[in-house]
């Protein structure tokens, strides 16, 4: 019997990603997409189910299409893209309807992976150069973000404690880079001058969107329970992440930066705050354990920068980086479903 | 970090590049047989690196200036001498556990420097959080070596590296003292620095040092300035004084008392490493008996000494 599995975030990059490589996969039997809007890449066999952000038909859609993998890829890491109140809505609801969904009487749900960030570190003076799983975040968290997404870890542990039968597997990102996502650090590594701190050249690691996409099958495949760090090889200075990108550097004061956000954000420029603490701290990430699972990296740090250096100089040339593709749903139903249809096996 | 020792297709030589025939597979002894630095984990995409920082973000570029600028003060301000400097292990890890003096303390950057040279091996220094937070000077801190004294830095770099890192425990006890307080050993923390070599399996090498109280006496203090500034200490020192006529760049300027530094006796612990923790005893005995051995030293020495200036 094949997996059936359910995606959170269709609509998202990860969530879209994510279901393209599941269909490529012929033990998977069903893959049910949730999001509010429409993947924005075409899928052969996903079928989408449009829901609110707090997924209140969840249950239904678990019980109804008897879902024994879930895949939470729909975790905002990235405060410029919205309110905070809708963080906290799609982050700590979404999430806590969701394994109310999986935990609920007769749920045929076996495996949950959640993709989580190494936000949930922080970045501050006191860390060590390397956090592994069991490290504590050596400050409080101040930022939304990382508050939220410490929430969500939360309640993905107890859910893991509560329901010993369910495989629960956390894999924390460090930044990621790619040819086709779009960060708070991709953008401002896109400027034509590299905003850095004055003063401080912290160390940094990526991570490819490759491998991202890779690590979740891995685990998904083997049903690993756990906390992982997910994370390339190596740690990078700033400076010399700008200089891979082939771009001068631009310094911001490292005080009073709350006075001159405002018109830096006139600018184009928009630097988050999680984005402000890791310009001056940096922050590398042990990863180790996922390794030890028999998980090998495509690329390390550099490579990372470096293919993601070689895509941003092409991208002005595919006509930008959005696909042209469309969500119609007639157009789907008929594309899956019509017998006029051949699919080559 | 893992390295694999394999050579990969596309390992090149510092040098210039290997020429790799395109059917390597069966050939692997010929690529074998050039010396290929091990590169890191990449099967599919090459790792290459624009600067030499490390993990730590230390660069051996910015060392090496390092040296070059700080060689002529070592030689001709402080006069350094070494005792004992071939206790120091050429190879292997070790914790070195010294005393800290100074308000802008001298023996740091004299033991990092000395041992470099002589020893050709790299030393890292632990130290405080506070450099982290000052720009320029914690940029520049951290590429000449300069890692936190975090429990999880050390034990990387002492166990899994075998490195050698220095580790002041008096902190900025030893560092804001008043210079009537000279040569007094504060209090070794609370004996992490033990638990940590004990853990990393490596021995402690305490060294003594000389003439770093000298070099930047502290004669008064504030408290609520430093307060205000958010610094350890607010110290006026003889330096601000001696070397008023050089305004604000006086006060970086150290006094040239000649430094002295005595390499003591290793000491190794009877424990298994790795263990989640030790006997809290023992760490606080160990921890102890380091304090005094360094402290007799140091008066040992201090009854030697003839002049500040000429030693």
């Amino acid at each position: 019997m094949g997996k059936r599995v359910l995606v959170t975030g269709l609509g998202t990059f990860w969530g879209s990603r994510l279901a393209q490589a599941l269909e490529a996969d012929p033990t998977v039997e069903v893959i049910v997409g949730l999001d509010r809007n429409a993947p924005s890449i075409p899928l052969e066999r996903t079928e989408y189910v449009r829901s609110d952000e707090s997924y209140s038909i969840l249950s239904r859609i678990v019980k109804a299409a008897r879902i024994d993998t879930i895949v939470h890829t729909f975790l905002v890491m990235d405060s410029t893209q919205m309110s905070s109140r809708q963080i906290h809505e799609i982050n700590v609801i979404g999430t806590m309807n969701l394994f109310a969904a999986a935990s609920a009487p007769g749920s045929t749900v076996r495996n949950v992976v959640v993709k989580s960030s190494t936000l949930v570190y922080g970045a501050h003076p006191k860390d060590p150069v390397w956090f592994s799983e069991e490290s504590r975040r050596a400050a409080v968290p101040v930022q939304m973000v990382e508050r939220s997404l410490l929430e969500v870890e939360s309640y993905v542990r107890d859910f893991a404690v509560d329901n010993p039968q369910i495989a629960v597997a956390m894999l924390r990102f460090s930044n990621v880079l790619g040819p086709d996502i779009t960060t708070p650090l991709a953008k401002a590594l896109d400027l034509p001058l590299v905003p850095r701190m004055f003063g401080f050249d912290p160390r940094f690691q990526f991570v490819h969107e490759v491998d991202v996409v890779r690590a979740i099958l891995f685990v998904l495949d083997r049903e690993i329970q756990g906390t992982f760090n997910v994370a390339g090889d190596g740690l990078l200075p700033w400076s010399e992440v700008a200089a891979i990108c082939g771009k001068r550097t631009i310094p911001l004061s490292p005080w009073g930066l709350g006075v001159f956000s405002a018109p830096i954000r006139r600018l184009g420029i928009e630097l988050p705050p999680e984005l402000i603490d890791l310009l001056r701290h940096g922050r590398g990430v042990d990863n180790r354990r996922l390794k030890q699972r028999g998980f090998h990296y495509d690329y390390t740090s550099s490579a990372t920068v470096t293919d993601f250096v070689g895509s941003l100089r092409t991208r002005g040339l595919d006509g930008g980086n959005g696909s042209t593709y469309q969500y119609e749903r007639d157009v789907e139903q008929f594309f899956r479903h019509s017998p006029a249809v051949t699919h080559p096996d | 970090m893992a390295r694999s020792e394999k050579p990969t297709k596309t390992a090149t030589k510092p040098g210039g590049a290997v020429k790799v025939p395109a059917s390597a597979h069966g050939r692997t002894p010929s690529v074998a047989l050039v010396p290929v630095p091990s590169k890191p984990e990449a099967p599919h995409h090459g790792d290459q690196r624009r600067s030499d920082v490390d993990e730590w973000g230390r660069s051996s570029k910015s060392r090496d200036w390092a040296h070059r600028i700080y060689g002529p003060l070592y030689r001709s301000w402080h006069r350094v001498e070494w005792d004992g400097l071939d206790k120091i292990p050429t190879s292997g890890g070790a914790l070195l556990v010294s005393n800290h003096a100074g308000a802008i303390p001298a023996d740091a950057p004299a033991i990092m420097h000395g041992i470099e040279e002589q020893l050709g091996r790299p030393v890292y220094g632990l130290a405080d959080e506070m450099f982290k937070r000052l720009p320029v000077a914690g940029t520049l801190w951290a590429r000449s070596g300069g890692v936190l004294a975090h429990p999880d830095n050390a034990y990387r770099l002492l166990r899994e590296q075998q490195q050698l890192a220095l580790v002041f425990p008096e902190g900025t006890k030893g560092t804001g003292k008043h210079y009537r307080d000279r040569y007094q050993l504060r209090r070794f923390g609370r004996g992490g620095f033990v638990q940590i070599a004990m853990r990393a399996g490596v021995p402690i090498v305490p060294i003594a040092v000389v003439g770093a109280e000298e070099a930047m006496p502290i004669l008064w203090k504030s408290t609520p300035l430093a307060k205000m500034l958010g610094l350890p200490y607010a110290p006026i020192t003889a330096n601000m004084i001696a070397f008023a006529a050089l305004g604000p760049l006086g006060a970086l300027l150290p006094l040239p008392a000649k430094i002295k530094i005595r390499v003591l006796d290793p000491v190794t612990f009877d424990v298994e490493p790795d263990q989640p923790r030790y006997s809290r005893s023992l760490v606080m005995d160990e921890s102890e008996r380091i304090r005094q051995h360094i402290q007799d030293a140091l008066f040992d020495m201090l009854r030697d000494r003839q002049s500040v200036w000429f030693g």
